[in-house]
């Protein structure tokens, strides 16, 4: 099966390749293979791919990576509409696999 | 909860920690199905904290897991035949990639967890392996330098484990990746069918009740034959949206998902034509294209967040145009199908 991909140029991943040490946990974490590492810095090889799930983010040790992460979620966004909050999707009250 | 997959108890230098049992019981299967039609889904949790599968001891590996009993089910069975320990986090019975999203499977209550159980004097080495989707809460480096405990990132689907393990901790590119094939959209269908809750009752009503109004009045034998036939075009615009959408999904066209559901709810409009539950009228026609095809879309938009590749950035630029458009024509169809009551 072909990989999904999702809308192009819409995601918020940034790297700083200078604070890179090249030690690949942004490749070990990504669930869609956004990252590759050539010469001891990681670069952005499938940004489109991204889903800003956060995790390269939150893994970076040198904090190298930034995303504004959060759920890909139309109900969560509805739901941080109505509430006047951020988008969150209510998993503990209603959807299975969101977020 | 039963908890009929506790098999016995382990001593531990820690006390006693609960063996559980790696084969799914009737009762596991069964609760299993009912929680993939959402029955019982807010509550399906297995107790946090430290549990053991085989004789685990100083040496075996520690697996980290989240308290929604799925997620727990899943592994155990993965573990099959192998000695190790499991440590549930308190993830409020949601699934470990929902929860690390939330942050409830986060690094917070992982180094609490890793000290309230004394991993430390349970086993002598200092790895903890985290399944890879909670990697959106944990913090490798951070649990590191809070606990000694180095996090390894297992695969990202339980059944992968075994060979996981078996190589040495080594994930194959194809273990890291999320895809979302057939059988996984399948899957989510029911509870995608159960979104609706009661507006399911409530809207065919609404259209049952106005089904009988007409330019002389009211007529319970017009209400009986058109609310019938409105009940089969709101079900079947609601089924594209809800079922068709997830099966169909990479061979509709368009990235949109709120596209795709419209187009899917504009076919389910034309084989409505076709055998005429759209009524007779250009008019009533146009309405009940206006509602199928916001119904369907709307729906579709919403499995935005059942899917594994959709981000936040995307869906709200997807919205931004969507929903006001679904709202309008919904709005429209709905004001266009009650005048036609009166033609």
């Amino acid at each position: 099966m072909n990989r999904f991909v999702y809308l192009k140029n819409v995601v918020t991943l940034e790297l700083d390749w200078q604070k890179c040490n090249g030690c690949k946990m942004c490749t070990i974490v990504c669930p869609h293979e956004v990252f590759v590492v050539k010469d001891k810095k990681a670069i952005i090889r499938n940004r489109d791919y991204c889903m800003e799930c956060g995790a390269c983010e939150k893994n970076c040790p040198e904090g190298a990576i930034s995303v504004r992460s959060g759920v890909g979620c139309a109900a969560g966004i509805i739901n941080g509409l109505l509430k006047g909050t951020e988008p969150s999707c209510d998993c503990s009250s209603s959807k299975d696999k969101c977020c | 909860m039963g908890k009929d997959f506790i098999t016995g108890q382990i001593k531990t230098v820690a006390g006693n920690v609960a063996q559980v049992s790696t084969v799914w019981s009737s009762n596991d299967v069964w609760s299993t199905i009912k929680v993939r039609w959402s029955i019982g889904r807010m509550d399906y949790k297995v107790k946090q904290g430290l549990y053991a599968v085989g004789n685990p001891d100083e040496n075996s590996n520690i697996f980290v897991s989240a308290n929604f009993k799925l997620s727990f089910d899943h592994l155990r069975r993965a573990l099959h035949k192998m000695n190790a320990w499991i440590l549930v986090l308190d993830t409020k019975g949601v699934n470990v990639w929902c929860a690390a999203g939330k942050g409830t499977f986060g690094t917070k209550e992982l180094v609490y967890r890793i000290k309230a159980h004394e991993l430390e004097k349970i086993v002598s080495h200092r790895k903890i392996i985290v399944p890879q989707l909670g990697a959106t809460g944990v913090s490798a480096h951070e649990v590191k330098n809070k606990t000694g405990f180095h996090v390894i990132y297992g695969p990202v689907r339980a059944d992968d484990i075994k060979a996981f393990v078996d190589s040495g901790f080594k994930a194959t590119p194809e273990m890291r990746k999320v895809k979302f094939p057939l059988k996984e959209r399948a899957k989510l269908i029911p509870v995608e069918l159960t979104y609706g809750k009661y507006y399911l009752l409530f809207i065919p009503a609404l259209f049952f009740i106005l089904s009988g109004l007409n330019i002389h009045g009211y007529s319970i034998d017009l209400a009986w034959e058109n609310g019938g036939k409105s009940f089969i075009n709101l079900f079947s615009a609601y089924f594209a949206g809800c079922a068709l959408t997830p099966i169909l999904l990479p061979w509709i066209p368009f990235k949109r998902f709120s596209l795709k559901g419209l187009f899917l709810g504009l076919v389910i409009g034309f084989i409505l034509l076709y055998f005429h539950f759209l009524g007779n009228n250009i008019f009533e026609i146009i309405s009940w294209f206006l509602i199928t095809g916001s119904i369907s879309s709307f729906l579709a938009m919403n499995f935005t967040g059942s899917s594994t590749f959709t981000s936040l950035s995307g869906v709200q630029k997807e919205m931004k145009l969507s929903l006001p458009l679904q709202i309008i024509a919904a709005s429209i169809g709905l004001v266009g199908w009650i005048f036609t009551r009166f033609i």
